[in-house]
């Protein structure tokens, strides 16, 4: 006991330090949500990998459920085309001029598609004949591909993403704050874009979803990527944010050419305006 | 003993300068002055380890208060105050602690003094800052400021010794 007071004594400076600085970090830790976070996150990081791993293993053995499941699936769907032929042609038709819906979409093959050059095309089995014109938005299920270039009778040219050309109108999903998104510049990685001109006094989070805006080719909201850096340097007053893209390029199959209805009305409307 | 009051005064009125008028201040977030530190820089040499642990835990907490920041200061002031024990028992001979009232820079002359409350000074903003920022990845940045930082509070600190300067009375 009396040895043991004389350590305490001796390395009061150490062990009062000890004492206080866990004091201090227990509160820093505690209190503040950032510290937490980040201190919970590193712990954990690894716990994820490991099941991250394990589920691809459990996926695997799965496929054949999974495969069962699209099948059935497949077969439902295609129990209900002839009915709907049927159906077309027992309803007669009203044209409703009100409740116009604004989009339409036609599907499409691609057969043809590059991702490695500067500027990259796609090419689709689906052209004039289909409906399909020079300048509408194409989809895929992920998100966004780009626009239709030139248009033949059975195919039609499209400009990719990954285009130095295209710029698509985004928003960041939480603050709503807009601009314009680019590739090529430099970047010429399929797997990311740059979303310019978003002012810089926004706050930007990473994984921060970015759809599209309504003000250009494509309905509002389609998914377009997420934000995985922010504030790259670029402009003085713009942020410049790294997304990366929800549509794999390397694995396009097919795509929905996105047709406007409504367009055409927009377009003359907004033409007045400048005549007068 | 008989100094407490001025001790108290001093601690009231740094906390009072730091939270009013240094927050405000500042380059550019690089460049942060924290003057309160030299409320620890010259508490008196006969002060128990205990006590300078305390009153350097309670500075931290009372500008964490204010900062919105609970443990970030106090961790600072205490990693600050074990600096500043392991200082004064490698540079000050204990007839020294026995005479001197506290680490002032009429006490100890200019160079000790400037020696001193630099080390301290970086050993608090560099944990300050570390903890701060609460990742490796963010050092270079951390040291940046901590240098910047370092000098600006060391130039307040100095400041303010000369305002106060006082010969020494024997």
């Amino acid at each position: 006991m009396r040895n043991l007071w004389i350590f305490i004594s001796k390395y009061n400076a150490v062990i009062l330090f000890i004492i206080f600085f866990l004091i201090s970090f227990g509160l820093l830790i505690s209190n503040n949500s950032y510290q937490r976070a980040s201190t919970w996150n590193s712990s954990n990081e690894w716990i994820g990998k490991q099941y991250q791993k394990i589920n691809n293993v459990k996926d695997y053995l799965r496929l054949r459920d999974i495969n069962d499941s699209l099948a059935a699936e497949n077969m439902r769907l295609r129990n209900l085309i002839p009915q709907t032929d049927t159906l077309k042609t027992t309803i007669t038709k009203v044209t409703d001029t009100l409740g116009r819906k604004q989009y339409s979409y036609i599907t499409a093959k691609v057969i043809n598609n590059s991702i490695r050059q500067k500027n990259n095309y796609i090419t689709i089995n689906r052209g004039y004949k289909d409906g399909i014109r020079k300048g509408m938005g194409v989809i895929d299920p992920n998100g966004v591909v780009g626009i239709v270039l030139n248009v033949s009778p059975t195919f039609a040219t499209i400009q990719s993403l990954l285009h130095s050309d295209t710029r698509i109108s985004a928003t960041l999903s939480k603050t709503n704050a807009f601009g314009s998104l680019v590739w090529g510049n430099g970047n010429f990685d399929a797997k990311y874009a740059i979303l310019q001109d978003v002012p810089n006094h926004i706050k930007v989070k990473k994984s921060e979803q970015v759809i599209t805006s309504g003000y250009s080719l494509f309905p509002a909201g389609i998914p377009i990527g997420k934000v995985v850096e922010t504030g790259l340097k670029g402009g003085d007053s713009f942020l410049n944010i790294k997304v990366e893209l929800a549509t794999n390029f390397a694995a396009l199959s097919y795509v929905y050419v996105v047709n406007n209805n409504t367009e055409a009305e927009q377009r003359k409307l907004e033409s007045s305006n400048k005549t007068e | 003993m008989e100094r407490i009051p001025i001790h108290l005064l001093r601690f009231i009125l740094l906390a009072f300068v730091q939270i009013f008028l240094l927050k405000n201040m500042g380059y550019y977030n690089l460049a942060t002055p924290f003057l309160y530190v030299l409320f620890i820089l010259v508490l008196p040499f006969k002060t128990p380890n205990w006590l300078v642990y305390l009153a350097a835990f309670c500075m931290g907490l009372t500008i964490d208060a204010f900062y919105d920041t609970l443990g970030l200061h106090a961790l600072a002031c205490t990693v600050m105050a074990w600096a500043r024990i392991i200082f004064i028992s490698l540079t000050v001979s204990t007839e020294d602690r026995e005479t001197e009232p506290e680490p002032g820079m009429s006490e100890m002359g200019f160079r000790w003094f400037l020696i001193y409350s630099f080390t301290l000074i970086f050993v608090h903003h560099l944990a300050l800052f570390l903890f701060e920022i609460f990742r490796l990845s963010g050092f270079g940045e951390a040291l940046l400021s901590t240098l910047l930082s370092t000098i600006f509070t060391l130039f307040l600190v100095v400041l303010s010794q000369f305002i106060f300067y006082r010969k020494k009375s024997r």
